[in-house]
């Protein structure tokens, strides 16, 4: 067996035996289950009630207000402003809505006001406007004498088709799935060399502490070493996304098969009523969404996610590696990784604000092609459709850089392990990088 | 005798720093080999380059005659003066790993493995964890693993350290047996009683200098200071030390007697331990005549402190 296999062997064996990776795969699944679970409970708790009063001088808009699960209103208009005021003051009531009295009804539109302790939100505001000026609209109709029926017989509905060039019909929030897809598969190379590019870290910390480090380089190579690590590292976290995606299924096959039953039985009652209540609903479409999504180059996706994985990953972990090389102790590590993981937090950042509004915009392309982004970045803007020069440039930058950055971590990798005592300067490293 | 290692004017630099400066050594065949020298002498950066774990920034060492490769890495065993095993590996495991790299088959690795475990009696620690194991125990492992893939040349570093003064002697047993087998040992080592104990040729680096290099017994003949110890039993003391300090120079001695004697250390100069003998017989009963050898102790300090 040649030495860089023994060690890829001996890191993998390490790192998969570990205790902590074996709770980490079984839990973590059972982890993510159990907060989407509490998110999905807190979320489908009410609000609490909460209590409006209504000063209404003229008593025209009073009882336009109904009460909902959120908001309760109380018709105050009998007692006088000031003692309302007041009651407000002393938080009886979380907001009062005050309505002056005018001659023309129409004439209260810029005379509303609502006084409150805290500042309401933005949303409850523009209800209460939209309730007010509805009362007003139609008071105006009945003014002028414009019938309302034809008003509301006139009023046009418009819901445009999406259509391509190739004259296929197409749908709406395409672009959110092709992000998502692509942002998913972003998210995940960014969360893998966060994590793996840590334990790859924390082995090369592990091997300096233990200082067997002199024994292993005095038989193979400081580069097989680190490669070794790498390689072997990034395997177990293979491994450990492989159960999760089976453990994920079988989730899934579980869930759908219990909760399936259920809804068979409620579906077939509601079915119905559902398809009257929506006609042009998501059912209609849902065959055009599949014809999308199976459009997508779904091929081109996977193979590069490969690619970019594979080379995202080790150009980050020889970052990873050198750095752990060059520190005594997993704290003094925190001042080199910062500029690391910047680069990935901007890839991110870049992917999910620009690639959706411009996905072939100069910002999203120039970030796809740099090298330390590229690998988020560019497999966000793939289900958008790139030109094959952009995707070809992009992956040989990635893993040109690679060798550069394998190279130089190596440098300092060879320096880093056998230096003990003194927490290093960036200046050092550099000098390092000379011997 | 021929040399299976030399190091040719091997100059390492870091940065600023000169940690060796042109150092040049012979080790021959089949000798115990005593690498000398104070703290931050430029003795583990030599080790290193020997160990292909660094590279000399100039300078050439030959292994066997020849020139050090990647492939000679099979023919050293190493054990630094800083232990270390991986802490949650099985011992059984991590030596086959560690065999493995030193470039042997798995099975001739457990032959081995079987081997020494059974000469040290650990074959009950197969399947435990370095971290279960003491400080000692540890130590055992790792001298197994330094001579496991039988090397021509081994180089210890402070191979007693940590080891209780029983097993210190089983380890010492064991290099002079892989002597005798014949490996060739480079040993460092900072307590001066085991070079006198092993070694039979030594070198003294200091500030990055080859000082001092050669056999043992050719090294003390050349620091041999011509003084002599010397047991009497006189009536007349005084007269004694009036004849002796006008030709000798002369200094209070302690050593083990059972005599209630005169214990006096005697510098010759020029004169001839005849002499000498001659005087003491004509004032009383000699009881100890013995000529004061350099220890290595001695001539490491001298040197060291005159430069």
């Amino acid at each position: 067996m040649s030495i860089l296999s023994l060690i890829i062997k001996r890191e993998f064996i390490a790192k998969v035996r570990n205790k902590s990776f074996i709770v980490m795969t079984f839990l973590s699944p059972l982890l993510f289950v159990g907060i989407a679970v509490f998110v999905g409970f807190l979320a489908s708790m009410k609000a609490d009630l909460k209590r409006i009063a209504i000063h209404d001088e003229g008593g025209n808009f009073v009882n336009e207000f109904v009460n909902d699960e959120e908001y309760s209103y109380h018709d105050l208009s009998k007692i006088d402003l000031q003692f309302v005021k007041d009651s407000v003051l002393k938080e009886s009531y979380e907001g009062l809505i005050y309505i002056p009295k005018t001659d023309i009804l129409s004439t209260v539109q810029n005379q509303v006001q609502f006084i409150s302790n805290d500042s309401p939100s933005m949303d409850y505001i523009l209800d209460v406007e939209e309730v007010i000026e509805k009362k007003i609209t139609q008071y105006n109709y009945e003014k002028l004498a414009i019938d309302t029926a034809r008003i509301n017989l006139a009023k046009a509905d418009v819901d445009i088709v999406l259509k391509k060039a190739s004259g296929e019909n197409t749908v709406k929030g395409l672009n959110e799935i092709k992000l998502f897809l692509g942002g998913a598969f972003g998210y995940l190379i960014m969360m893998f060399i966060v994590i793996y590019g840590n334990f790859v870290m924390r082995s090369v910390i592990e091997e300096k502490t233990n200082r067997i480090i002199e024994i292993i380089i005095s038989s193979v190579k400081p580069f097989q070493l680190m490669m070794g690590k790498i390689i072997g590292n990034s395997l177990a976290g293979i491994l450990q996304f492989l159960i999760w995606t089976i453990l994920g299924l079988i989730l899934f096959f579980v869930f759908s098969t219990i909760f399936g039953m259920q809804m068979g039985a409620t579906t077939a009652v509601s079915g119905e009523a559902v398809a009257a209540a929506n006609p042009s609903g998501f059912a209609e479409k849902l065959p055009l969404y599949i014809n999308e999504f199976k459009q997508l180059p779904l091929f081109t996706l996977l193979f590069s996610f490969v690619i970019y994985f594979i080379g995202g990953f080790f150009l980050y972990s020889s970052f990873y590696a050198a750095i752990g090389a060059a520190v005594d102790n997993e704290t003094d590590s925190q001042q080199f990784l910062l500029p690391i993981i910047l680069p990935l937090i901007l890839g991110v950042y870049v992917g999910f604000f620009t690639v959706l509004n411009d996905p072939h915009g100069t910002v999203a392309t120039v970030f796809s092609i740099i090298p330390l982004t590229s690998p988020i970045v560019m497999l966000m803007r793939i289900p958008f459709g790139v030109p094959w020069w952009q995707l070809v440039l992009s992956m040989i930058l990635l893993y040109v850089t690679f060798f550069l950055v394998v190279w130089f971590a190596a440098k300092i990798y060879r320096v880093g392990i056998l230096m003990y005592g003194k927490k290093p300067s960036w200046k050092e490293l550099y000098k390092w990088m000379k011997y | 005798m021929s040399n299976i290692l030399e190091v040719r004017n091997v100059v390492k630099k870091y940065g600023d720093y000169t940690a060796l400066n042109s150092v040049s050594l012979a080790v021959p065949k089949g000798s115990i080999y005593g690498l000398l020298g104070p703290n931050g002498a430029g003795k583990t950066s030599l080790i290193r380059i020997i160990n292909q774990i660094t590279m000399p920034d100039s300078g050439e060492i030959l292994l066997d005659g020849e020139r050090l490769e990647s492939k000679h890495i099979q023919h050293i065993g190493y054990l630094p003066e800083e232990r270390g095993l991986y802490k949650s590996m099985k011992v059984g495991e991590q030596c086959l790993y560690l065999a493995q790299l030193k470039g042997l088959s798995k099975q001739e690795a457990k032959k081995q493995l079987d081997y020494w475990f059974e000469k040290f009696g650990i074959e009950g620690w197969w399947n435990k964890k370095i971290e279960e194991l003491s400080k000692g125990m540890a130590q055992k492992v790792q001298f197994v693993v330094t001579v496991l893939h039988k090397p021509k040349l081994l180089i210890f570093d402070e191979p007693f350290s940590g080891f209780d003064p029983v097993n210190a002697n089983i380890i010492k047993d064991e290099i002079l047996e892989l002597k005798k087998q014949g490996a060739t040992i480079i040993f460092s080592t900072h307590r001066m009683e085991s070079v006198e104990e092993l070694c039979d040729d030594i070198a003294l680096i200091h500030k990055s200098n080859k000082l001092i290099e050669g056999k043992l017994t050719d090294v003390k003949r050349e620091f041999r200071t011509n003084h002599f110890e010397v047991g009497i039993v006189t009536a007349n003391v005084e007269g004694l030390m009036y004849d002796l300090t006008q030709q000798f120079t002369v200094d209070q001695a302690s050593f083990k007697s059972l005599n209630d004697d005169l214990k006096l250390e005697i510098g010759l100069g020029t004169a001839t331990p005849n002499e000498l003998l001659q005087l003491l017989t004509q004032r009383g009963q000699v009881t100890h005549f013995v000529e004061k050898i350099p220890t290595a102790n001695d001539i490491f300090i001298k040197t060291v402190s005159q430069n």
